[in-house]
């Protein structure tokens, strides 16, 4: 399942590049893609632990940068 | 400005009044109590640097060591401890500017791609059981009847059914004049209604609708990142934790084994924390990319990805459709050959004969007679499958085809010299001269061939379904030296798969096509360009780059954008690494200062970000 959420207080280039790397490295995720530009994520995952890699790809952004938050 | 933005300016301004005044204060009044200027220039400090100092301590405890804020924390707190106070306050102060700077610039960016969102549609009107309904787009079907008031969005792509109006479709194709649109013409979605109440039925649903795919398109461009982007990120990955090993390194091993001083040797290890942040190169890349799609936007040239702009400029070989693409694709009379009869007159009834049928050929004639034809005076008419049609006009016997036509109602006829489709006119039985109808070139053609000549691509392909005659009259007025006709779809394919294989390395194909039957061969190129596409979503989707009106000028205003963006890309990377490479020498060797280094930080990522600024601009 592919889903795209946009990100909000992301202020940072490097910042999102390493969001990235840390979600691509989730359990369950075949594709991530951070936009810094545009602002969004766009996460493909299996479909049965989705809401599961969701909050641990929050869990992730929260740890980089504390004020992105995933709008979910 | 944001709120954020707007408070982060006046920080800076509170904090650089404060450090001014300070430094004249005791430029006035020296002092050698180091207590009470630390006390006196930690107020400064204190206004514009207390989030980053917070910052660098969370993030500490998130296991991000090495990030910026802590950089600049170290940096500065360092030159407090080593009795560099006004240093410390400006280094900040200097960072502060620069992410401020930073911030509107991507902000700015950002607003360019969300006006072009501005063509989202928020409802539709429809039409059911005789009353008027406001409903999401998404929920109109197939064949529904909208009802388009004047200055709304055209939600869904649909045919005007009732009402005449003219349609703004400057947010889609940059062109400013409105189109006129009546009963029977197709609406495109996205569009703003002009004066006019217009009712039309939907042709397809909103996610198949243009404006559907255009808004995909736009909000994935940033998906596919150029080899560049991906270079970038991954340097940073790198280059930081190398210059703060460098910088340990420096701190160490002079005093160690030189017999360096230790004060001096820190603060020049303080300097290489200061330059090791990788912003400027981060942002500046990404952001000239978008700078670049932004840019394009604006023109009508929707561009797929950074990886397009990229393909785009290394294009070497390109290869166009003909009809529609070099084309205007619709047929018009190009000249009128008649033997005794005026040439008005042989038009006139050429149009009358062909004045019941609906063929493309028949109606070129009758645009091209301009005058009111009174059908009246045609009293039989007989069509002749692959001959034409015999007709009487006026009581004359009037054939209008092909040269079999005239064989059979016993006319002497001649060929042509004129490449196009050669319409014979016999009256009575009498040869009365022929008509040309042909596709007529589009006027940019020409400026725009040589333009991306101008850009380096000297080779052209023109690949044709039409006629060898035609495909060589319009191949020598254009001054293309290669052409491919009679093609079928799937000759079209492998034409281009061979013409893959015989660009050099490293260069690329770009195929330039209208979107009708040509989605494999857009695909199956390095870049394709789909033009004057916005009713095919076929086509959107298989294209890289599409060209919102049909005016092929925009094909090389394209690659120049290109070029223009990747020329600005490299030299970013270059000038901050270069900048920061020299910096660190001096460092290494004990002369760089700490206003060199904030330069190297700020002053190179403000510079590379005005750099990347100037992708936007197209002429």
């Amino acid at each position: 399942m592919k889903k795209v959420y946009k990100l909000e207080n992301l202020d940072c280039a490097n910042c999102a590049a390493k969001m990235e790397e840390a979600i691509q490295k989730i359990d369950g995720v075949t594709s991530a893609n951070v936009s810094f530009m545009r602002q969004r994520l766009t996460i493909e995952a299996d479909e049965e632990i989705f809401e599961d890699v969701i909050a641990k790809a929050q869990k992730a952004c929260k740890k980089i940068e504390p004020d992105c938050t995933i709008c979910v | 400005m944001n709120k954020k933005q707007k408070r982060n300016l006046i920080r800076i301004i509170v904090s650089g009044v404060l450090l001014v005044g300070i430094s004249i204060i005791f430029k006035m009044f020296p002092t050698n109590l180091f207590v009470l200027k630390l006390a006196v220039y930690i107020l400064p400090y204190a206004v514009i640097g207390y989030d980053i100092l917070y910052k660098a301590v969370r993030n500490i405890f998130h296991g991000q060591i090495f990030d910026e804020n802590f950089l600049m924390s170290i940096a500065t707190v360092g030159a407090f401890i080593l009795g560099e106070y006004p240093e410390a306050v400006a280094v900040m102060l200097f960072y502060q500017v620069g992410e401020l700077f930073q911030s509107c610039a991507v902000e700015r960016s950002r607003k360019s791609i969300s006006d072009l969102m501005d063509i989202c549609p928020d409802y539709a009107n429809v039409e059911r059981d005789g009353n008027i309904e406001e409903v999401l787009p998404e929920e109109v079907a197939e064949g529904e009847t909208i009802v388009i008031k004047p200055g709304e969005k055209i939600p869904i792509d649909s045919v005007v059914t009732e009402g005449s109006s003219e349609i703004n479709t400057s947010a889609l194709t940059g062109e400013s004049l409105p189109r006129e649109v009546n009963i029977g013409d197709n609406l495109i979605s996205g569009c703003i209604n002009g004066r006019g109440l217009l009712k039309a039925k939907t042709t397809k649903t909103y996610d198949n609708s243009t404006v559907a795919k255009i808004l995909d398109l736009v909000e994935n461009s940033s998906l596919r990142k150029a080899k560049s982007e991906n270079f970038i990120t991954k340097f940073a990955k790198y280059y930081t934790p190398a210059v703060i090993g460098l910088a340990v390194l420096i701190a160490v091993i002079p005093p160690l084994l030189f017999h360096g001083e230790w004060s001096k040797w820190i603060e020049q290890a303080l300097i290489m924390l200061v330059i090791s942040c990788p912003c400027a190169l981060v942002i500046s890349v990404p952001l000239s990319f978008f700078g670049g799609i932004g840019g394009g936007s604006k023109k009508g040239i929707l561009i797929k990805g950074s990886t397009c702009i990229e393909a785009l400029s290394k294009a070497e070989i390109a290869v166009f459709d003909k009809t529609g693409t070099l084309t205007k694709g619709n047929f018009k009379v190009t000249a009128v050959h008649p033997k005794e009869y005026s040439e008005e007159k042989l038009l006139e009834y050429a149009a009358l004969a062909e004045s019941f049928s609906d063929h493309p050929v028949s109606i070129s004639l009758k645009e091209a007679a301009k005058q009111n034809l009174d059908s009246g005076r045609v009293t039989e008419n007989e069509e002749i499958a692959g001959h034409g049609v015999i007709s009487k006009i006026d009581g004359k016997t009037v054939a209008v085809g092909n040269g079999r036509l005239m064989g059979k109602v016993g006319a002497e006829w001649h060929e042509c010299h004129k490449t196009g489709t050669v319409i014979h006119i016999a009256i009575d039985g009498i040869y009365a001269g022929h008509i040309i109808i042909s596709d007529e070139i589009k006027k940019e053609t020409k400026p725009a061939l040589k333009a991306l000549s101008d850009l380096g691509i000297k080779r052209k392909i023109m690949l044709t379904g039409d006629k060898k005659s035609v495909a060589e009259s319009v191949s020598k007025e254009l001054d293309i030296s290669e052409f491919y006709s009679e093609l079928l779809p799937a000759d079209k394919v492998s034409n281009v798969e061979k013409l893959m294989k015989e660009k050099a390395v490293g260069k690329s194909l770009l195929f330039v096509g209208d979107g009708i039957n040509d989605a494999p061969v857009l695909t199956l190129a390095d870049i394709g360009i789909a033009m004057g596409a916005l009713g095919s979503d076929a086509a959107i989707e298989a294209a890289d780059v599409v060209i919102t009106d049909d005016n092929p000028e925009k094909i090389a205003i394209a690659v120049k954008l290109s070029k223009k963006t990747m020329q600005i890309v490299k030299q970013n990377i270059v000038f901050a690494l270069a900048v920061k490479i020299i910096i660190m020498l001096l460092g290494i060797l004990g002369i760089a200062n700490m206003w060199l280094a904030v330069f190297a930080d700020v002053g190179v990522s403000v510079i590379a970000i005005l750099n990347a600024i100037r992708c936007s601009k197209v002429e």
